[in-house]
């Protein structure tokens, strides 16, 4: 999770229209895929639009990266933890330590703690593609700040593979938004003395347990963690899935 | 890539119990199978009769657990384990829990929990389902620690005794140690010829003769050689059964300032131990404070000696000792203090002019001391007792020794259960009808005296009255359901509390308290409760732990329940006398209280355990001695 200062985020970045059938989007997305991990992917499915939440797949994931720019910056690490409402399940955790397409910049590693001897050593993201997909096929994504992770996936595969990736993603920051910036989220969201629903600040809300930022794997627990407790808090288990994602 | 580290959750589980005590490799799997949930506040956790398929940890929040009749069992926070009855009875849930704030809980499934079970002792004995068992783990966890000491004396003995006859010479007395190499013998009352001919009647052992003995005795006084070793002996008064364990043996040794004992088994001797063999297990300290203060010749050097009774109870219980160990030996150390002001009072005030004793009641007289204890004596004198004529002896007798006590850091009374107060100052014959009319009509006063005067041990003057005035409250008393009844009630006037909550005490009904006295709420109702079915069994003893072996051998508690409370009377008085020493270190005023952001979570848990054990024996004792039952 790369932690945004209000300037980093332009305001007209937000998806130009959202969908909210997924299921039938993935099945024309699959139609357009050339490359066969992508189909597959595809292929596996989404969850019908009125899914109540308790029923859903979902994984929780996140990125670190060397900069903000999808089109400039790469990821370095991997974090990601399957989980449905009720539960958790470390067990099946995925982290994967990756070789950035630019250099890591000393002020990213100072965030994240990746080392440059560590990247050294680390394969490129394209030797990934097919075991991440599959971690996340069939399942909602649920992450922190939706922008960093839909991007950069996004430009990553367009790099290697010529085609990009679109796919539901559960918001948690956008879930916090909804409740601290009634009006217009993305007019008020950099307004000084707000609420912060910065990750850490949106769980203290919660009361859910301090947790050491910047590490992939940890972030990706704390987002799913933060859910469970949002749904739990004004949402209920039966709430479709199309009240959340977008 | 190798298995994804959580360092969140393994953290977490790194600081509590029972994860604390596995290895890294155990750690990092566990925390790697960890699965999470939210709860929020009021949400059911876990509901009575439904499946559990995982132990819960309290990642952050507050969860309350429920018995089978919705009563509140427990309050856990953060750390807090619950659903492991379950777990180890085929998951099914037994204790239901709920949150009671927003809860986030780390939850280890069961397959790795049995895995975990199996393969870690110290996580199978923190989890095990019985609060007793896990109660009893604690004790003898630490028992282990100092085995020796727990050791029955007959451990010491290397060789068989070396014994020769009263009748022998002191030179055949040497040539034997000679001979043998030892420097003690054994001397029994056999004749020369018996001694070698094969008997089936035991030789009784008479006395104890050292190589010592031959040099102060015989060469230094030039004595003949062929002198009878009887003469040069010393006599043998104590021994000590060969089950009886070493710190008994070295009681043995301290009360009556002897260096060799002879370990006896139904009445042959089976060996002999000498100090040396013991001074090695023992603090030395303890020694040391009992013999020098014997040697103080006024009130002030002897004051200075409570700072060296508080440093030997330091080592006592920076050496692992029992809280037996250390509740004797500072008895020991008391009763010296008496004993030696009673020595100075009588120097300053002449000889008695009646015979009298010298009584310490409570836990003195129990042998159960522990630090900031305050004085409960009184004096029994002769009936021949004439107050016009001795009065003004023994009220400033009684003065001298309770101010000394003061200064020796035994605060006075303040229920005035002391000497000096005239009405525990009486003769015999008022001693008796004092303890025949609490028994026959007792009042919510006369229980309270009762629950300290039964508790007595004379010790000084004519000590043997004390053990006559207790053999009579034991013939009357377990003869008086009435009383028994009346004992009983008042023995459940102080109640513990259920447990810790964060860093509050927990009460039964739900409220928090920021400290425990822990003597007011647990020892002290145990022992009152143990006192209770020792008179009503007509032990003998005044220790709590050897009335309770009269209770258990008398068989009148539920199957198991006398070891229980054994195990909640070490816990709670080991917990009380750690803290103590706490609060030496920490350079303040020892005292009762517990601060339960002072307790490890160790202790918390098995406490927690050990109110509960005693909760469960107040109520079979209100059960046990309702009149008309």
């Amino acid at each position: 999770m790369f932690y945004l200062k209000p300037d980093h985020l332009n305001s007209d970045s937000r998806p130009e229209q959202a969908v909210q059938d997924w299921a039938t989007e993935f099945q024309r997305l699959e139609q357009q895929a050339r490359d066969p991990r992508l189909q597959r992917y595809y292929r596996a499915g989404m969850v019908a639009a009125d899914t109540p939440i308790s029923k859903a797949p979902l994984v929780a994931m996140d990125f670190e990266t060397t900069g903000l720019d999808p089109e400039r910056d790469g990821i370095v690490s991997i974090g990601l933890v399957p989980l449905s409402l009720a539960r958790i399940r470390c067990a099946d955790a995925r982290e994967w330590i990756l070789r950035p397409r630019v250099p890591l910049s000393s002020s990213s590693v100072v965030i994240h703690g990746i080392t440059h001897s560590e990247v050294a050593d680390a394969d490129d993201l394209s030797s990934i593609i097919e075991p991440l997909l599959e971690a996340l096929a069939g399942r909602i994504l649920v992450v922190h700040c939706s922008e960093i992770e839909r991007k950069f996936l996004d430009a990553a595969l367009r790099f290697r593979t010529g085609e990009g990736i679109r796919f539901p993603v559960i918001d948690t920051l956008e879930l916090e938004a909804r409740l601290h910036r009634p009006l217009s989220i993305w007019s008020q969201l950099f307004k000084r003395q707000q609420v912060s629903i910065a990750l850490a600040e949106s769980r203290s809300r919660y009361r859910l347990p301090f947790y050491r930022p910047h590490h992939a794997l940890t972030d990706a627990l704390a987002c799913a963690e933060l859910l469970q407790a949002q749904v739990a808090d004004r949402f209920t288990p039966e709430t479709p899935v199309s009240e959340l994602w977008s | 890539m190798s298995l994804p580290e959580n360092p969140e959750v393994a953290q977490f589980l790194r600081e509590h119990m029972p994860f604390s005590s596995l290895s890294d490799e155990e750690l990092q799997h566990a925390a790697s199978q960890i699965e999470v949930a939210y709860f929020k506040a009021g949400s059911e956790i876990l509901s009575l009769g439904g499946r559990v398929d995982a132990l819960h940890v309290i990642r952050s929040g507050a969860v309350e657990v429920f018995r089978r009749n919705g009563s509140l069992y427990n309050r856990l926070s953060e750390g807090g384990i619950f659903g492991e009855f379950g777990l180890l009875r085929n998951g099914v849930v037994r204790f239901p829990a709920r949150a009671l704030e927003d809860s986030l809980v780390y939850l280890l499934p069961e397959p790795i929990f049995n895995e975990l079970f199996e393969a870690n002792e110290e996580f199978a004995d923190y989890v095990e389902v019985e609060d007793r068992t896990r109660l009893r783990q604690a004790v003898s966890q630490r028992e282990d620690a100092n085995d020796l000491m727990n050791a029955p004396v007959r451990d010491l003995v290397m060789r068989e005794p070396v014994t020769v006859s009263a009748f022998a010479s002191a030179q055949e007395a040497a040539q034997k140690m000679v001979e043998t190499g030892m420097a003690a013998l054994l001397i029994t009352d056999t004749g020369q010829a018996e001694a070698e001919a094969v008997t089936h009647e035991p030789p009784t052992v008479v006395g104890i003769v050292t190589d010592r003995d031959l040099r102060d005795r015989l060469v230094a006084e030039g004595r003949d050689y062929s002198t009878p070793v009887a003469q040069i002996m010393s006599p043998a008064l104590y021994s000590i059964e060969s089950n009886q364990l070493v710190f008994e043996a070295m009681l043995v040794m301290l009360q009556h300032n002897v260096h060799h004992l002879p370990v006896m088994r139904r009445g042959v001797p089976l060996g002999m131990v000498d100090l040396t063999d013991i001074i090695r297990y023992e603090s030395q300290n303890s020694l040391f404070v009992v013999s020098s203060i014997h040697r103080q010749m006024e009130v002030e050097t002897l004051s200075a000696l409570s700072a060296d009774a508080a440093a030997c109870f330091r080592r006592m219980v920076t050496e692992d000792a029992n809280s037996r160990m250390i509740g004797s030996a500072m008895a020991v150390i008391g009763r010296s203090f008496k004993q030696r002001l009673l020595e100075l009072a009588e120097e300053i005030l002449g000889p008695p002019p009646v015979p009298y004793c010298f009584v310490a009641l409570g836990s003195m007289a129990r042998d159960e001391q522990a630090l900031a204890s305050d004085q409960d004596n009184a004096l029994i004198l002769d009936d021949s007792y004439d107050e016009a004529q001795h009065g003004d002896y023994f009220e400033a007798l009684a003065k001298f020794v309770c101010d000394g006590l003061n200064a020796c850091g035994y605060s006075y009374c303040s229920g005035e259960v002391m000497a000096t107060n005239p009405r525990w100052r009486q003769p015999r014959r008022v001693w008796q009808r004092y303890f025949d009319q609490w028994i026959e009509q007792p009042t919510p006063e006369t229980l309270l005296n009762s629950s300290i005067f039964f508790d007595i041990k004379g010790v000084w003057g004519e000590v043997s009255w004390a053990d006559q005035l207790y053999r009579r409250i034991l013939d009357k008393a377990r003869r008086s359901p009435r009383f028994l009844a009346s004992m009983a009630r008042n023995a459940l006037l102080r109640t513990p509390p259920l447990g810790f909550f964060k860093d509050f005490v927990m009460e039964t009904d739900g409220r928090h308290g920021n400290s425990i006295n822990i003597k007011r709420r647990g020892t002290a109702p145990l022992v009152d409760l143990i006192r209770v079915h020792a008179l009503a069994v007509g032990s003998e003893a005044l220790n709590s732990f050897e009335r309770l072996d009269d209770i258990i051998a008398a068989d009148i508690l539920p199957r198991g329940r006398g070891q229980d409370l054994r195990d909640a009377l070490e816990f709670i008085s080991l917990v009380r006398i750690r803290h103590q020493a706490l609060d030496l270190d920490d350079e303040r005023e020892p005292d009762n209280n517990i601060e339960p952001e002072n307790l490890s979570e160790f202790e918390r848990k098995h406490l927690k355990d050990a109110f509960q054990l005693l909760s469960d024996a107040q109520k079979y004792l209100r059960f046990r001695y309702t009149p008309g039952r």
